[in-house]
């Protein structure tokens, strides 16, 4: 392992972040799929789509943080290096979101009988991917790095101030179809059992950390694209 | 400062008046549309057709003023402004403006639709505290967002990219908000909503003067 401190203070992530990433990813494909789940009316096999799908909402919401927090370095310090962070982490955020939305999909068309059933917390995922789609837009559209690079960071903020109601309160204000929700049977109430925590934990960071990787590994190569 | 600006705001709007009369005209036409493809007088409309209609017309009027708060000034006047005025009176001026801009708007649209659709409120004290909560709303996050649209080429096709995915959560609010008083449920059940709109607008209020500075720069 080796703490790699680049002259711009670049730091590489450890190997045994990645090892441990890899270990957990594993386990949650063969526990998650082989061991015991609750049985549950019409939701049946499928809850095994709590150790895939909920997680990718974790690491987009982690993910985003870490691209909004990125965002306040940049403007306070100005280096391009945390522009590059920033955006990075956006980048995969929203494949994170989109992962999301395309699991909670095939899941929907099973339990709930289509793809989309215009649940609370569907559209404002939906609308959370928007925002940040329109974040690459306005990237796009700035010529001047300096200034895309600035603006882009504020927008990431205010974007990021507006992605919390959508997410977190206005689908706790309506009624969800989401198990949990509702009234819907929900996991942590009496059927989340230890034997399906034992296999969530580890699922949603273990999908963290690979989100971690996938972004360290693009930030290098837009790094030496840079410098090249 | 920020009452200067304010007035500076009002005044040059008064003086060339036919903007004001444009957008008097855009959201007539709007609300005739509406009126005349809905099959015209005595159709009764639906408690939520009504309100998304309503939002929908102030929304999409509300661009078109708010979006002028920063993308119409002239490169000129704004590095003039850079010497004379802090970033974040310059940003209060002109969101105290544009909300009371979408707050006439409004008005003015509710007594459009009184007109030609009916009015179904109930509650019209709540639909008007509804009103201005949303203008309050509209105003700050729509002037923040022209601010960083007014930087890039084609500003207002961005600032409609932008603006849309943002402005959403407020629109559902409002539109569920209006969905209530017209069923006159009292205040009771729509307290939720308002608190939640005052919040958002607190909250980009908040996040917008702090940021601003950093737009300004340039």
């Amino acid at each position: 392992m080796n703490m790699n401190r680049s002259k711009d203070g670049y730091k590489k992530l450890q190997t045994g972040w990645k090892i441990l990433s890899i270990l957990l990813l594993v386990y949650t494909c063969t526990a998650g799929l082989l061991m015991e789940v609750p049985r549950l009316s019409i939701v049946n096999e499928s809850i095994r789509a709590l150790y895939f799908h909920v997680p990718m909402w974790f690491g987009m919401v982690f993910l985003f943080f870490m691209s909004a927090f990125n965002a306040i370095r940049y403007l306070r310090n100005g280096s391009a290096f945390y522009d590059i962070l920033s955006r990075e982490f956006a980048t995969t955020g929203v494949v994170y979101g989109a992962l999301g939305i395309v699991t909670g999909m095939i899941w929907a068309n099973y339990t709930w009988g289509s793809p989309w059933h215009g649940d609370p917390k569907q559209n404002g995922a939906a609308v959370a991917l928007l925002v940040y789609l329109a974040y690459f837009i306005l990237r796009g559209s700035l010529s001047n790095d300096e200034q895309s690079a600035r603006l882009g960071a504020v927008y990431n903020l205010f974007a990021f101030a507006a992605m919390i109601p959508l997410i977190f309160i206005l689908p706790r204000m309506a009624d969800s179809m989401h198990p949990g929700s509702g009234g819907n049977p929900g996991f942590n109430m009496y059927d989340l059992d230890n034997r399906m925590r034992m296999v969530f934990y580890p699922a949603v960071l273990g999908w963290i950390l690979f989100g971690l990787w996938i972004t360290d590994l693009r930030i290098r190569i837009k790094r030496l694209t840079i410098n090249s | 400062m920020v009452l200067d600006l304010f007035l500076k705001e009002v005044k040059s709007e008064i003086r060339q008046q036919s903007v004001l009369a444009g957008l008097a005209l855009y959201l007539f036409s709007a609300v005739y549309i509406a009126y005349s493809s809905l099959g015209l007088r005595g159709f009764n409309l639906d408690a939520r057709i009504w309100s998304a209609l309503f939002w929908i017309i102030i929304l999409f009027s509300a661009f078109g003023i708010v979006g002028k708060g920063f993308i119409g000034e002239r490169k000129g006047i704004l590095l003039y402004y850079h010497s004379l005025v802090s970033p974040g009176s310059l940003l209060l001026a002109k969101m105290i403006y544009s909300f009371l801009l979408t707050l006439f708007l409004s008005i003015g649209g509710w007594l459009m639709f009184s007109v030609l659709l009916g009015n179904p409120v109930q509650d019209k004290g709540i639909f008007l505290l509804n009103i201005a909560l949303s203008s309050a709303c509209f105003g700050s996050t729509l002037t923040m967002l022209s601010a960083i649209a007014s930087k890039a080429g084609n500003s207002n096709v961005l600032l409609a990219v932008m603006g849309f995915p943002v402005v959403i959560s407020i629109l559902l609010l409002s539109v569920r908000l209006t969905v209530n008083t017209i069923d006159g449920l009292g205040f009771y059940a729509s307290s939720d909503e308002a608190l939640t709109l005052l919040a958002i607008h607190l909250l980009t209020l908040a996040v917008s003067y702090l940021l601003f500075p950093y737009i300004w720069r340039s």
